[in-house]
């Protein structure tokens, strides 16, 4: 839905890092987004094609790792996995738990390309 | 070469966000960030809520919609003070238009800001705007699957409100259903069936905003 803004906000922050960083080329991208979010990995690829030409990013390699959703109950410790739909702690049905993962909007790290020293 | 960012992607409006919530605590102001579908009855809500409670708070809307100034202008009618924010476009309100919207603001003449975010269960969720709570409401003609096919707004709210209860008889709303995938997505935020057009269950909703007006007041009056 969103996927174009979210796509400028990870456009802009990885041309500033390799401005910052005096790279001629970003090579490789990586993201990671949480299964909770409503971020779709292929509108996201689908934007990053659209919007790096001319950028110092065109022709960069976007790569999503997608993490599933984790949470940890308050009451009793217990650690699980699950889908979007069913956050009550498996063992002893309580509403109080913390998501440990799914929530990730996250940009890791880029490869850039130096100029060649001659 | 490899350059580590390990950032949030959306770090520019968590940041802003934040500046937000400061300025608002710091003013004793209390912010409500409403999400819903189009036509749930969000402004009719509003009005609703600030018509039991003008008398004792101070209240100003934030009007989130793509295009046109119809909602502003409807609870300005109502004598209450009113921002549009037209996002040209975008699907949500971002914290940088709701920090220009409180500079339109008299923040230290004020208790309660209630904003109006667009019509959409999806896109607003990744948005922190800096509110104190948000709630999601509901309209019975929407259907009692929703919880299902939009978990992530009704996990992340702090309540829910259940619109045009009086309509429960003319569609085929399972309310235990309902509660049930709710509860499963979000034990802790409670449920209030309301009718915003007959202002039916509308006073156990305000209560509970009320608690929070107040603790937004005292916490404000002490710095
Ligand atoms: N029967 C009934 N109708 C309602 C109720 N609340 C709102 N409506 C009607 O629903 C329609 C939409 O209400 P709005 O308050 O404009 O909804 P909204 O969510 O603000 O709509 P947008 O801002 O356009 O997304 C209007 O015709 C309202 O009169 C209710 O409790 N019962
Ligand atoms: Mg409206
Ligand atoms: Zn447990």
């Amino acid at each position: 839905m969103h996927e174009m803004g979210i796509t400028a906000e990870v456009l802009s922050a990885v041309n500033d890092a390799a401005v910052k960083a005096g790279a001629v080329r970003v090579n490789l991208v990586r993201l990671t987004i949480g299964g909770l979010t409503a971020i779709m990995p292929d509108a996201l690829q689908f934007a990053w094609e659209a919007m790096t030409p001319g950028t110092l990013s065109e022709g960069a390699v976007l790569e999503v790792r997608e993490v599933g959703a984790r949470s940890r109950c308050l009451e009793c410790a217990t650690e699980w996995e699950h889908d979007q739909y069913d956050r009550l702690c498996p063992s002893c049905g309580s509403f109080a738990c913390e998501v440990l993962a799914g929530n990730e909007l996250r940009i890791d790290d880029v490869d850039v390309d130096l100029p060649e020293t001659t | 070469m490899e350059i580590d960012l390990s950032r949030p992607i959306l770090a520019r409006n968590d940041q802003l966000a934040s500046r937000n919530r400061e300025r608002l605590e710091a003013a004793g102001v209390f912010a409500l960030d409403v999400l819903a579908s189009p036509g749930a009855g969000k402004t009719t809500t509003i009005l609703a809520t600030a018509a039991l409670l003008r008398d004792r708070y101070r209240i100003a809307v934030i009007e989130g919609d793509i295009a046109s100034k119809v909602d502003a202008e409807k609870v300005k009618a109502h004598g209450i003070p009113a921002v549009q924010i037209n996002t040209g476009g975008a699907c949500h309100l971002e914290a940088d238009m709701i920090s220009r919207a409180l500079d339109a603001l008299p923040l230290a003449d004020l208790d309660l800001v209630i904003v109006e975010n667009v019509g959409n269960l999806v896109c607003p969720t990744e948005f922190d705007l800096g509110q104190g709570a948000r709630i999601v409401i509901l309209s019975v003609p929407e259907g009692d699957d929703k919880p299902l096919k939009y978990p992530q707004i009704f996990a992340l709210a702090d309540a829910i409100v259940l619109n045009k209860y009086d309509t429960m008889h003319v569609f085929d709303f399972d309310e235990a259903a309902f509660r049930d995938a709710v509860r499963h997505l979000n034990g802790g935020a409670p449920i209030f069936p309301i009718s915003a057009k007959t202002g039916e269950g509308v006073e156990a909703w305000v209560a509970w905003l009320s608690e929070r007006v107040d603790s937004a007041r005292d916490g404000g009056l002490q710095t």
